[in-house]
């Protein structure tokens, strides 16, 4: 039989049979587009963990004065006035894997424009903390390195608060704010960053010169902290330990001494974040696994049982004088067609279904090529092996015993 | 011997069904000439339908010899077989066996399909032809369901013309059908062995049997009783004694 007998013969047998050629494809499509759809969506909250983590700046290094315990009473992480500027100084000039380093002074107190006021809290730094942090100026400007040494009174608003004085969408850059009854200039606004993984407002905050943080609102010599970035993700685990180095040595601590900061890399956090990827990748791999399954035994079954049916079809025929391999070949081209045409209509429909489901939870969800070739691929094989093979053994029935099948 | 179609020498069957084996046919000979119109008869059990079964090439004998048109089918393979069914036989069943949702032609069409050199332009002529000659020729564009039990068979007949085949088996042909239609069918037969066409059909009906020209009884895997047909019935003049019924109730 020629190639285009054989298509004809195949393609009157699919049309001639539309709604039984359509629910075999409606199982390789929902087998196809559910694999694709619940890939889609477990990608996507693993993109989104990653993402949240990474935007915290994977390089970070935040360097805490150690708990004070004295006579047993603990007085706190806050009250420690371990950490120096001269610490950033010898940080700066002596840490080869650091990039860059910030102090952190913090006070809080409330701030006044006009007749609003809020709480909030001002932290101290220097201009390169947005760096360290990944904070994105939205408009205006930062406050220049000799602002931070002449101690000017300028700020960055973060957009709650800016919220909160101004009203939303308000732009202050240039207007005098009040902080703890102190004038500031406000030069500059903070991108907004949303919530935290853990749920905590990232914008509601303002950044001034560590020095004016320090002098006029704080009145304190010591720093709260220091965040760092490490020069790259991979050395961030070398730049915690060169850190601990540099800093016991200049607070002339002895072999028997306690740290009296503490060192958090984003490192750290990174492994506790690639072990929950992790979990996410193996329930990934188990949903996608099941849905292959079920959807594989779906398709298997209506294969199956259409190919069956038609033995009677198959006995005749052959006793018309179809060869076996006749018979094979149109239904293997017959299971191509359908494998192909659901396996497309699956992949379509899976990605409507998993953009539907990313609107509807607001989450993002990514449709990757490998869930796309894998959830064909496997559809694509099992629709045509469960065509192919009950062809097969009818195919190889006597014609007299196919044409009496019940 | 020499025109003779078929051939067949000491044939048996046996059927193993569970630890039991039947002997569906115990040693036949038989042997059946060009043009002849062969009835083969017997009650059920008797082995008749696995004779026709053999003949059709749709089963293979346990023992014996079988020379279609000249060539021994016992030592071909089924591809062979397949194309030998395909060039040299047509088959017309108790129940059609047409596909069902497809038109007349399409299935008239069907064998031709399976013979490589077939263009379709010539295809589609001989499937109109064969149609022409059971008179269904308005009528090929009809679904299987849109005719009656009569015209589905002639449909059927025409699909074991279309490839000119040197024999037509027909198994219980007027098995499904009522007495009026019978004959019409067997007026079919008649008219195309009239033109030279070998015809070996099976039927219980001791009726149906006398339009054709030889009978063959069965019995118990064994040829009982084998005669030419004295008193043979002509269909044409039968179906002038039969009561003319709603004959045309599937109008388009």
């Amino acid at each position: 039989m020629n190639i285009k007998n054989l298509l004809k013969i195949a393609v009157r047998a699919l049309v001639r049979n539309k709604l039984r050629a359509i629910l075999t494809m409606l199982g390789i499509i929902i087998g196809v587009a559910s694999v694709i759809a619940m890939l889609a969506i477990g990608e996507g909250s693993k993109k989104n963990i990653q993402d949240e983590m990474s935007s915290m700046g994977t390089n970070l290094i935040m360097i805490m004065p150690n708990m004070q315990m004295r006579g047993g009473v603990s007085l706190g992480a806050s009250s420690s006035m371990a950490l120096k500027m001269s610490d950033v100084e010898t940080l700066r000039n002596e840490a080869v894997y650091l990039s860059a380093v910030s102090p952190q002074v913090s006070a809080s107190g409330q701030v006044i424009y006009g007749n609003q006021n809020t709480q909030t809290t001002v932290h101290g730094v220097s201009e390169e903390y947005l760096d360290i942090r990944k904070l994105e100026i939205g408009s205006g400007r930062i406050f220049s390195s000799s602002e931070v040494r002449g101690m000017s009174k300028v700020c960055i608003l973060g957009t709650t608060v800016v919220e909160n004085l101004f009203g939303e969408g308000a732009d202050p850059v240039g207007v005098t704010i009040r902080i703890k009854n102190l004038p500031f200039e406000v030069i500059g606004v903070l991108e907004d960053k949303g919530e935290s993984g853990m749920g905590q407002d990232q914008d509601d905050l303002i950044l001034a010169p560590y020095t004016t943080v320090q002098r006029r609102l704080a009145a304190i010599d010591y720093i709260n902290g220091i965040y760092a970035s490490a020069v790259s993700e991979e050395k961030s685990t070398a730049a915690a330990d060169e850190v601990t180095e540099i800093l016991r040595r200049t607070h002339k601590l002895k072999e028997s001494d306690e740290d009296d900061f503490r060192i958090m890399s984003q490192s750290e956090l990174l492994e506790t974040v690639s072990s929950i990827t992790d979990i996410m990748t193996y329930l990934l791999g188990a949903i996608a696994g099941i849905s292959l399954l079920v959807g594989g035994i779906g398709i298997m079954n209506i294969m199956f049982v259409s190919v069956t049916e038609r033995t009677r079809e198959i006995g005749l025929r052959m006793s018309i004088g179809g060869r076996s391999r006749d018979i094979l070949r149109q239904f293997l081209v017959e299971s191509i067609i359908m494998s192909i045409l659901g396996g497309a209509l699956g992949v379509v429909f899976g990605y409507l279904i998993a953009t539907a489901a990313g609107t509807l939870m607001g989450s993002p969800v990514v449709v990757t090529t490998q869930s796309v070739i894998l959830a064909f691929a496997v559809c694509f094989v099992i629709g045509v092996f469960f065509g192919w093979y009950p062809a097969r053994k009818a195919a190889n029935l006597n014609p007299i015993d196919a044409l009496r099948y019940e | 011997m020499d025109n003779s179609i078929i051939e067949i020498r000491q044939l048996r069957k046996d059927y193993h069904v569970g630890e039991v084996v039947v002997h569906a046919l115990r040693g036949v000979d038989l042997q059946i000439k060009e043009g002849e119109f062969v009835a083969i008869m017997g009650m059920s059990g008797s082995g008749k339908s696995t004779m026709l079964n053999i003949l059709g090439c749709l089963d293979q004998p346990t023992a014996g010899d079988y020379f279609l048109d000249g060539t021994n089918v016992n030592s071909m393979n089924r591809d062979e077989l397949a194309r030998l069914r395909n060039r040299k036989l047509g088959f017309v069943f108790q129940a059609y066996n047409l596909l069902p949702r497809t038109t007349a032609l399409e299935n008239v069409e069907l064998p031709l399909f399976y013979n490589p050199r077939m263009k379709s332009k010539e295809r589609l002529e001989r499937a109109v032809l064969a149609l022409e000659a059971v008179g269904l020729k308005e009528r090929m564009g009809h679904m299987p369901n849109q005719l009656s039990g009569g015209q589905q068979q002639r449909v059927a007949i025409a699909r074991s013309l279309v490839n000119d085949p040197v024999l037509i088996l027909a198994d219980e042909p007027t098995g499904n059908l009522d007495t009026r239609t019978s004959v019409e069918i067997m007026e079919l037969f008649q008219s195309l062995n009239d033109k030279g066409r070998t015809i070996v059909f099976v039927t219980h009906e001791p009726d149906i049997a006398k339009f054709a020209t030889r009978n063959v009884m069965f019995r118990d895997g064994r040829i009982q009783r084998e005669n030419m047909v004295t008193d043979r019935l002509i269909a044409s003049d039968v179906l002038l004694t039969l009561p003319v019924e709603n004959i045309e109730e599937f109008e388009n």
